[in-house]
């Protein structure tokens, strides 16, 4: 057991657990933050992704140790009314079925566009094909990436 | 809400005044459609009583706020039901707050999801709740400023006069409307006038979904809850010998190991350590029953085919004079694999049991079934347990078994503590529950002319009950016909799988008819038509699928993709009734550097009225997604009992590169809806296969197709 200090969502959290804890089990276990959800446990589903200075990271596969003093974004965090533009274009396009998998989507897709606000079709595929959604609302996924982007503009 | 009376056989309108006043109205419904469980299909929904539906509530201050029963699992229901009921209320959508209503059998009555049945089941009952309560709204104004009632119109959560240009919110009205008689007979709106329904209403829980906010069983904590997982055997056909848990005991976090039926729960503090405690364990098992392979079933399957213990499902004219007097006989098999369902949220339950009753939490598709098995599980009487119902993270059929709520039920009453037991995505892989794997023969026998006078089916499969649908397209259109099957029963457990049984049989038949048609040397849509034009002129025993609707959406479909005219692009075709509801679809493929890419599917649907656009066409689009990445990836093989594929890494899921572009129309003939959430999957798997053959010249018979000899060195998904 050891005490560690996270940045989450620009408020510092304190919790006591394992190294080896998965940054995914911290925030739903211990911190009460479950928008992260838990899809496989080994980085290929796309449903437990976060930010960690920017980045999409699988947060089922980051020891909670391994976090240190970046700074992590969750789809809590990723606005303050839930109106970033990614997921504004997630409600104008209505892409979630039963849902479970999209905040995951959301936080892919934000972090991509962060990075490349104009991305092509196939980069859009390809920043998303880590992403599963069982429901299968690919098409919507890909649609509201295309609107988010073009307000972003 | 008072006791309502079993005997009247009417609807039943109840009305009571809620506190703080405002309109409160209950429907109890006691039309002898016992029937309505019956289209479920799966075994697991036999039970539960049928007594009561759906009610709205509306506040002084003029907040509608409409109750939907139904487990809402991504099929839309929370948003598509409440929209029945505003459209007849003439509601302000805006002002419309929908709730999901917790398990209460005596308010409501198939309080379930499977079998696309809620909105076929309830559409008449939501209509008329919202009907009602508008008749009533006005006659409250009628009365309040002595008026008459036909002088009053309704619009958008207005009562209006139109002569005088007076118009009252319906929050104005409710408490005195709570006051009046209930109708007995309402209007309903003529289709045509609808103006929420078939339009695209957004999700009503998207603000929550995208904001990450609690919505589903695996987001419930609650202070002082425990963790658990349970370890349960690694093979089918395995018991526990021995457990030896003083390690996993020693974890940190760990409060309990608990040993009952054939499981070992770990329970502790968090999920991380229940998980990493359960490594530890050291459990011993010895075979119980018949411990199985894949290379068993395929052999099994072989020699079933030839068995003689067949039950007959169908049977009309005389098939072996019909075979024997054939100028040519096509007999072709196909074979499918075990599915798991995979719901990108794992199984849970949370329960909490008590000396005095339980509380349960969490997603299901059957929540009067669950908790009628806890009850008898614990012995206790139903209306000391509570259920509430979390937003589902996907079902596919799943979750209409109870097991998963049982366990938790019974873990908690042996620790005496409220538990949380959540399934690993490896838990879900190998814990059994999936679909059948079946193997099919089908036989056509073809006079002279190309004419199918003979059509033999026999299905064998893995616990699968009737493995056939022996109704189906084309019974009806031959006159000669037999349908059997067989079922081996085996340790390795099944359940309903999203279109149970013709997930696959859809892509058997529609496949092999495809081959039929090019044996007849006709087009397979032509060849289609004729055979229900048969059926339709002569029909052979009973025919129990709508032959217009069928063939409407046959046509929609060829029209839509302009059938065989396109250049270059290698288009299959395939049609299915299933669950009430008929789609057809058309699949294009192309060849690039010698490789086929599945381009398109253009699907045309007849599920009767379109209820919420965007959902609908979500739904089908998702269906063919689901139907497309199943036939061409997901496989589950055994090895002495165990599955060999345990997570995402090893089990393919179609994913956002291998979507083909998919198009939908819809048949607008007003019929009321016959339901959505499984229909367009099953067609998907024939109309590719077929349009695979025509681009390659190479069938496919067995799922998953990309790891078929045929489709060898292919990369199926390819996108242009
Ligand atoms: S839960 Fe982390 S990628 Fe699936
Ligand atoms: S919306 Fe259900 S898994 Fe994506």
């Amino acid at each position: 057991m050891a005490n560690y200090k996270l940045q989450i969502n620009g408020r510092s959290y304190e919790t006591e657990t394992e190294a080896d804890t998965p940054l995914l089990w911290v925030l739903r276990d211990h911190l009460g933050l479950v928008g992260t959800k838990y899809g496989c446990g080994i980085a290929q589903c796309g449903a437990c992704t976060v930010h960690l200075n920017g980045n999409a990271v699988r947060s089922c596969s980051l020891p909670v140790s391994a976090v240190g003093t970046k700074k992590i974004t969750t789809i809590e965090g990723l606005s303050a009314h839930g109106d970033h533009p990614v997921q504004a274009a997630w409600h104008e396009v209505d892409v979630a079925q039963c849902g479970y998998c999209q905040a995951g989507q959301i936080m892919t897709a934000s972090a991509l566009l962060a990075k490349n606000p104009t991305p092509t079709a196939e980069q859009i595929d390809n920043a998303m094909n880590g992403n599963i959604c069982r429901c299968g609302t690919y098409h919507r996924i890909h649609e509201a990436i295309t609107l988010a982007s073009s307000k972003m503009k | 809400m008072e006791t309502l009376t079993k005997t009247n056989r009417r609807d039943f309108l109840k009305l009571a005044a809620v506190a703080g006043g405002g309109l409160f109205l209950g429907f109890h419904w006691n039309s002898a459609e016992a029937s309505a469980m019956e289209v479920i299909g799966a075994d697991a929904m036999a039970e539960g009583t049928i007594n009561f539906n759906s009610y709205l509530s509306i506040s002084p201050e003029n907040v509608i706020t409409i109750f939907s029963p139904n487990p809402e699992l991504g099929q839309n229901i929370k948003t598509s039901f409440p929209m029945i009921v505003a459209e007849e209320l003439d509601a302000d959508w805006t002002k419309v707050k929908v709730v999901q209503a917790a398990l209460d059998s005596k308010k409501y009555e198939r309080q379930l999801t499977g079998g696309s049945g809620a909105i076929p089941h309830s559409w008449e009952r939501l209509r008329k709740a919202g009907a009602t309560a508008r008749q009533m709204l006005i006659e409250a104004a009628a009365q309040k400023w002595n008026i008459a009632s036909a002088s009053l119109t309704t619009d958008n959560g207005f009562v209006i006069h139109q002569e005088s240009g007076r118009r009252w919110h319906y929050g104005e009205l409710a408490t005195e409307a709570s006051a009046l008689p209930v109708p007995s007979d309402v209007k309903l709106k003529d289709k045509k006038d609808f103006k929420i329904i078939g339009t695209a209403i957004h999700n009503v829980d998207n603000q929550e979904m995208i904001t990450g906010k609690p919505l589903y069983g695996l987001d419930f904590y609650r202070e002082g809850m425990l963790h658990a997982m349970i370890q349960r055997p690694l093979a089918f056909g395995m018991k526990i010998k021995s457990v030896d848990s003083a390690a996993a005991k020693a974890m940190p976090g760990i409060s309990d190991v608990v040993v009952f039926k054939n499981n070992v729960a770990v329970v502790g503090k968090s999920t991380w350590q229940v998980n990493k405690a359960r490594k530890l364990l050291k459990i011993e098992y010895e075979a119980e029953g018949a411990i199985e392979s894949t290379a068993d079933h395929d052999r099994l399957f072989k020699e079933l085919l030839e068995s003689k213990a067949t039950t007959v499902r169908r049977k009309d004219g005389d098939v072996d004079t019909a075979f024997k007097n054939a100028a040519k006989v096509i007999s072709r098999e196909y074979q499918c694999p075990f599915l798991p369902h995979n719901p990108m949220e794992p199984m849970n339950f949370f329960a909490h049991v008590r000396e005095d009753g339980v509380e349960l939490v969490g997603p299901t598709q059957t929540p009067e079934m669950a908790r009628g098995e806890v009850a008898k599980l614990l012995n206790m009487a139903p209306d000391k347990i509570t259920l509430e119902l979390t937003r589902l993270g996907g079902g596919f059929g799943r979750r209409l078994k109870a097991d998963y709520v049982l366990e938790a039920a019974e873990l908690s009453s042996l620790i005496k503590a409220p538990v949380k037991v959540i399934w690993t995505r490896e838990d879900e892989m190998t814990g059994g529950s999936y679909r059948p794997a079946v193997r099919y023969r089908f036989e056509a026998a073809l006079d002279k002319e190309g004419n199918m006078i003979g059509y033999k089916l026999r299905g064998v499969g893995i616990n699968s009950g009737n493995c056939t649908r022996e109704d189906n397209f084309p019974s009806g259109a031959v006159d000669h016909l037999l349908i059997d099957s067989i079922e081996h029963k085996s340790p390795i457990t099944t359940g309903a799988w999203r279109a149970p049984i013709t997930n696959f049989l859809a892509f058997a038949e529609q496949a092999f008819i495809d081959e039929v048609a090019a044996a007849a040397g006709k087009d397979p849509i032509q060849f289609r038509l004729s055979l229900l034009d048969k059926a339709k002129q002569s029909p052979v025993g009973a025919v129990k699928y709508g032959i217009d609707r069928m063939k409407t959406v046959i046509q929609l479909a060829a029209e839509k993709s302009n059938w065989g005219t396109k250049k270059d692009v290698s288009q299959g075709f395939s049609v299915y009734f299933s669950h009430r509801s008929y789609v057809a679809q058309v699949a294009e493929v192309v060849m690039v550097n010698g490789k086929p890419v599945i381009q398109k599917i253009i699907a045309a649907a007849d599920c009767g009225v379109v209820v919420n656009l965007s959902g609908a066409y979500q739904q089908v689009r998702g269906g063919i997604v689901d139907g497309l990445g199943h036939a061409l990836y997901s496989n589950i093989t055994f090895k002495e009992g165990v599955p060999e594929q345990k997570n995402f890494n090893s089990y393919r899921l179609i994913r956002m590169k291998e979507i083909p572009e998919v198009d939908v129309h819809f048949v607008n003939n007003g019929i009321d809806p016959t339901g959505l959430g499984e229909p367009a999957l099953p067609p998907t798997g024939g109309a590719v296969a077929n349009a695979l053959f025509k681009a390659t010249g190479k069938r496919l018979y067995h799922q998953p197709f990309s790891k078929q000899e045929e489709m060898k060195g292919v990369n199926l998904g390819d996108r242009l």
